[in-house]
């Protein structure tokens, strides 16, 4: 069985159609990059996944589970950092990390077990009791990451994971996400707009466009494919060079007012 | 929060002192004493509404998502959401209610506070319960403002938070009953002036009911959110 099996899903906004007919597998222990332009049926898809969003027709199974009718056996199947920071400024590092082991039933011995190994793996203990409004990007994306593993998920969700971070952070994190996938055969989803970490990292890639899968299999498989030296290349090949306009989301606008508020 | 704390006290002041005379001259008795149940409410009621209000910064860019994606009913979280909203409101009122004191206010009776206290909790509960349904059904910020002029404020002047419901004119008679504010705020008078236009028990019955209502209404609504 996949960790992850997509049949033909497809995902409807009145009449616009947001993801149509989209089927992938994801293997066990494997890592999958989620790759396409704006406005492709990305982020959709990932909220059909982790239970946000509801589809429209399509199977879905998520270690056995059907996100629709299990939503909470998905739940404690995937850890998930998303694109904006979901934590909790005012409190501190270590009771973010509190919370979210409350949240997920951990219990309380084995949380405190789990919640210093995992600070410690992404670097953080040592600010364990400083607020988290005042950390760096980079410092709340190791946190969340760290949040994210904090009950053992078969899958993690990894949505636009270096976005704004320095070179060092990435390559930390991605050497966290090596590591962890090698050792305990965690499953890694992500998607990315900086299609060369994709081509160095990820085992699998998804290219979808216009909500259809327009590529599917290894880097090496899609550059052989579209006669390209980089998968960056074969991207382009395959979703066209014209930029994709769209208008400003709700949740864009409010990026904006954020970024006019936050320091960072 | 001393500054959202300043509105009160300043009310208090100003409309206190400003219309006493002419409350007294109406037979009316002391404003300053009149107006301070007013002004609890005032506090409560714009606590209340904001803290519902966040969720709409809180479900992209807060804590609100973790908890979505979190194996917990959105019910449990809503109302884990708007206790703790209402909590907070609660406090406020309970702070705005010795600032008061400055003013000259004293409750007629301070065996009657604990009983306040709770009446404060339920009109809390009610409009943080109000502000997350209509947070849950905005998309952005854009509305907030809208809602806070439109909604807020009509529902905080006619409430008889700062003129008694005597002798209105009709249509003012009726949005004033139509207000569950009014009901609030004439519970609180009930129990710290000893005046009350509805009734305590009907006041209560009333903020029971609606309370009721917009807990169910608003844990609808927050249960379909989708980000």
């Amino acid at each position: 069985m996949d960790i992850i099996e997509v049949k033909n899903l497809t995902k409807k906004f009145g009449s616009f159609k947001a993801v149509e007919d989209v089927s992938f597998n994801v293997a066990e222990g494997e890592i999958f990059a989620f790759l396409g332009p704006n406005g492709a049926g990305k982020s959709t898809t990932i909220k059909i996944l982790t239970t946000l969003l509801r589809p429209t027709s399509g199977e879905i199974k998520l270690n056995g589970y059907n996100p629709a009718k299990n939503p909470d056996a998905v739940r404690h199947s995937f850890g998930i950092v998303f694109q904006d920071p979901s934590l909790d400024d005012e409190l501190t590092a270590y009771e973010n990390m509190e919370f979210h082991g409350v949240l997920y039933d951990i219990p309380w011995k084995l949380r405190k077990e789990r919640i210093e190994q995992l600070m410690k793996f992404v670097e953080l203990w040592d600010r364990k009791n400083n607020l988290v409004k005042e950390f760096s990007g980079g410092m709340k994306r190791r946190l969340e990451i760290a949040r994210g593993l904090l009950h053992h998920p078969k899958i993690f969700f990894l949505d636009e994971p270096t976005l704004g971070l320095d070179p060092q952070t990435r390559n930390h994190m991605w050497n966290y996400l090596k590591e962890l996938n090698k050792t305990e055969k965690i499953t890694v989803f992500f998607t990315t707009h900086y299609i060369e970490e994709a081509e160095n990292i990820a085992q699998k890639v998804a290219i979808i466009d216009h909500g259809r899968i327009v590529a599917l299999g290894t880097p090496q498989e899609l550059k052989e494919k579209n006669n390209s030296n980089s998968l960056e290349e074969a991207f382009l090949n395959l979703t066209g060079k014209t930029i994709r306009d769209e208008e400003a989301s709700p949740v864009d606008r409010l990026r904006t007012r954020r970024r006019g508020w936050a320091r960072r | 929060m001393v500054g959202s704390l300043a509105q009160p006290l300043l009310f208090l002041l100003a409309l206190g002192y400003g219309f006493g005379a002419v409350f007294q001259k109406a037979g009316e008795g002391s404003y300053i004493n009149f107006l301070a149940p007013g002004v609890i409410g005032m506090s409560i009621i714009f606590t209340s509404i904001f803290s519902g209000m966040e969720i709409i910064w809180d479900r992209q860019f807060g804590f609100l998502k973790e908890t979505l994606v979190a194996p917990v009913s959105r019910f449990n979280i809503m109302l884990g959401r708007t206790l703790g909203g209402a909590t907070v409101a609660t406090i406020q009122g309970i702070i705005v209610f010795f600032i008061s004191f400055i003013a000259g206010f004293h409750p007629y009776n301070w065996a009657l506070v604990p009983v306040l206290i709770l009446v404060m909790m339920l009109v809390a509960l009610l409009f943080t319960a109000l502000g997350t349904m209509i947070a849950s059904l905005l998309d952005d910020m854009q509305g907030f403002q809208l809602i806070v002029n439109f909604l807020v404020m009509p529902l905080f002047f006619l409430s008889g938070a700062l003129f008694p419901l005597e002798g209105l004119p009709k249509i003012i008679d009726i949005l004033a009953k139509i207000d569950p504010l009014s009901y609030g705020i004439d519970a609180f008078r009930a129990l710290l002036i000893n005046t009350s236009h509805f009734g305590l028990s009907t006041d209560l019955m009333v903020l029971g009911a609606i309370t009721f209502v917009f807990l169910s209404l608003g844990s609808y609504s927050f249960s379909k959110i989708q980000i």
